[in-house]
């Protein structure tokens, strides 16, 4: 009975299982091959269609890879100055407190310039929720080295690797905003495989979800690859980062809401 | 017999060749293509059988490039 069956058979409309979402645009991405953000965007948008809430949605896009997010999504979306996302955030959540707003930034956005807007925002616990992709380089730039780099990492700033006397220390920033009484809920996440981007998925629904909670601040640690500025494949990215990423940047959630 | 037959679809031109569905593919029916698209990528291709249409290589990737079809049989 299976043999039986064409391709023409199983390529039809009803037998659709998986389709890119509405709530991405068709333009084409800009990343490189391999690179984590379009998959984030992805999962994001997914979720956004699955909570049906598309029109209620504003997304602040950040200075970094990510600058163009607002090709992407099929939303109303705002391009904040270098790092200021969380406070134009506020600023969106603050006037409309009806609409679920989020921002999207880098590690280069949101743990360089960006980090006393990133902690206070936290701190005060605005009902927003930040999507922080961290992949420990400054990728747009040329793969210099960034806050959270790791200790012997390889960047165009670093080629030695980070030396941690002369360079300081790799920053845990989810680790520290989650010690901050404004946080309702952080974790960590990868979308590396089939797996974790499941996981991932279901983390970001949680960070949307609880805005209606009116509790805090929703922050999502995104722990992604950057194959351009690592010089490897994607596929070898992808290696790295569960080897070396993963025992410094451990997956997880790192603050759950005490009211579930 | 496999209890579900599937296939998938790739936007050829839309594909980079980053080959990340390669790897979350359970059955290893996904190949890269001999030919480039216009921009110069090899493209992902899909198997005549042994697709089970279990959509993980269309959730891992980073272009949302591919659409996953999928037939369920009884035996």
């Amino acid at each position: 009975m299976a043999e039986q069956l064409t391709k023409e058979d199983i390529r039809k409309e009803a037998n659709i299982v998986y389709k890119k979402t509405e709530v991405l645009t068709d333009n084409v991405l800009h990343y490189c091959p391999g690179c984590g953000h379009g998959t984030i965007h992805r999962i994001i948008a997914e979720v956004i269609e699955e909570m049906d809430i598309q029109s209620e949605t504003i997304g602040i896009a950040p200075v970094g890879c990510s600058v163009l997010a607002y090709n992407y999504f099929d939303l109303d979306m705002h391009e904040a100055a270098h790092g200021r996302a969380p406070a134009v955030a506020t600023g969106i959540k603050r006037l409309l407190p009806n609409k679920y707003v989020f921002t999207y930034q880098g590690d280069g956005d949101l743990a360089a310039i960006g980090t006393a807007e990133t902690i206070h925002a936290c701190n005060r616990g605005e009902n927003i929720t930040i999507i922080f992709v961290n992949n420990g380089i400054y990728g747009m730039t040329g793969g210099q080295m960034a806050p959270t780099t790791l200790e012997g990492m390889k960047s165009s700033t670093t080629p030695y690797g980070r030396n941690i006397k002369q360079m300081g220390n790799p920053l845990k920033m989810t680790e520290l905003v989650a010690q901050l009484p404004g946080t309702y809920f952080v974790t960590r996440q990868a979308v590396h495989t089939p797996a974790y981007v499941r996981k991932a998925k279901k983390a970001i629904k949680k960070a949307i979800q609880y805005q209606e909670r009116e509790k805090g601040l929703s922050f999502v640690e995104v722990v992604s690859n950057c194959n351009s500025g690592w010089k490897m494949t994607p596929v070898q990215a992808n290696k790295w980062m569960e080897e070396n990423m993963f025992p410094f940047y451990p997956l997880g959630d790192i603050k759950v809401p005490e009211d579930k | 017999m496999a209890k579900a037959v599937g296939d998938i679809v790739v936007d050829i031109e839309r594909c980079k060749g980053c080959e990340i569905c390669l790897e979350a593919c359970p059955q290893d029916v996904i190949t890269m293509s001999k030919k480039v698209n216009s921009k110069g990528y090899r493209y992902a291709t899909v198997a005549d059988e042994g697709c089970t249409g279990c959509a993980n290589c269309a959730i891992v990737c980073p272009d949302g490039v591919i659409t996953v079809y999928r037939v369920k049989k009884a035996g």
